[in-house]
């Protein structure tokens, strides 16, 4: 009788997700698409920041949005009447994307005649941000009323993300948010992180948000 | 957390695994878990006993977890302390320019198969 074996994998169990994710990028890339993988918590005001985001950069660019929720195609509509071609992602209960999840977004929505698509993922600052879904940038949303200590509690997502917008600036007055004090947790686990305080009501800030992801749009499309 | 979906992860790449060595049976799967990872070993055995049933290499599979403690290295004073009973703040200088070097870890060591 043939008798079991120790076979040796040593892999972290990310590792196929990862190669997938370089595989995305590779598509994106050829395609000449850059895909934003935006994160946030629930009520951070992310749908709202997008359609901000899409009235600043929709004369230069041809946007499309895949909105990924647990179930509720909610945003997706909201999104779609922006004017930008929107598709929603069900997750099926899961608490985050994969490159795989969102490689059929891709395929569904089409990526050959658009320059950016934005994955709005799953509200959550937990699971979203240990897979890499082959954006090539990551952000996310952090509103004024969830206070200025997230990065100290959810540090992997601060690492992972190449800018934080800080939305909601115009209720500071009434919440004990120390705007120096987010930037400096913030920037303690992840010097390169580039803040954009907004608000996505009344439009205070966005340009530069806005200005930041034009120029990563334009490096990525452009470079060969 | 997404134990579930780590378990999927496990299977996927062992199932490939099975495919590129001609595998019949796996017997046990060893994970290595670091202390901080995030995913709850409990949880991962309740989703383990459901998702291993469905598949047809490993339906009788047992997972083996080995935790990998976490170590946090102090930016003040150069020295490294485990994070479980210290926290973010270094014990030894009061300092909170800190980093986490291990304990985050999810990887599949081994597998017993035939």
């Amino acid at each position: 009788m043939e008798s079991y074996k120790i076979i040796e994998v040593k892999e972290s169990v990310f590792a196929n997700n990862d190669r997938e994710a370089e595989r995305v990028r590779q598509d994106l890339k050829r395609d000449k698409t850059f895909l934003l993988n935006l994160m946030s918590s629930p009520g951070s005001g992310k749908t709202t920041t997008l359609l901000r985001t899409i009235e600043n950069l929709k004369d230069d660019l041809r946007i499309g949005v895949m909105e990924a929720d647990v179930d509720s195609d909610v945003d997706a509509k909201t999104v779609a009447q922006a004017g930008v071609r929107s598709i929603q992602l069900h997750t099926g209960g899961m608490c985050h994307l994969d490159a795989g999840m969102t490689e059929q977004g891709l395929r569904e929505i089409g990526t050959s005649d658009l320059d950016l698509v934005v994955l709005e993922n799953v509200g959550n600052l937990v699971c979203p941000a240990e897979f890499d879904t082959g954006a090539v940038k990551n952000a996310m949303i952090l509103s004024v009323p969830e206070g200025h200590d997230k990065p100290l509690k959810y540090p992997l997502i601060f690492t992972v993300c190449d800018a934080l917008v800080i939305n909601k600036i115009d209720v500071l007055p009434y919440f004990d948010f120390d705007m120096e004090k987010v930037v400096e947790y913030a920037h303690m686990r992840n010097p390169k992180l580039e803040i954009f305080p907004i608000s996505a009501k009344t439009g205070e800030g966005v340009d530069a948000w806005c200005d930041w992801l034009r120029r990563q749009v334009r490096d990525w499309n452009e470079a060969k | 957390m997404h134990e579930l979906g780590i378990v999927f992860y496990v299977i996927n790449t062992i199932e490939q695994v099975g495919r590129e060595q001609g595998l019949q049976n796996v017997a046990s799967v060893t994970l290595e878990l670091g202390e901080v990872s995030g995913a709850i070993p409990h949880e991962l055995e309740n989703c383990w006993d459901w998702a291993v049933k469905r598949t047809e290499l490993m339906p009788t599979a047992r997972l083996r977890i080995e935790t990998i403690p976490a170590v946090t290295h102090c930016g003040g004073c150069g020295q490294d302390y485990p994070t479980v009973p210290q926290g973010r703040i270094c014990p030894r200088c009061g300092s909170e320019n800190t980093w986490l070097i291990r304990g985050n870890e999810i990887n599949i060591k081994e597998i017993e198969a035939i």
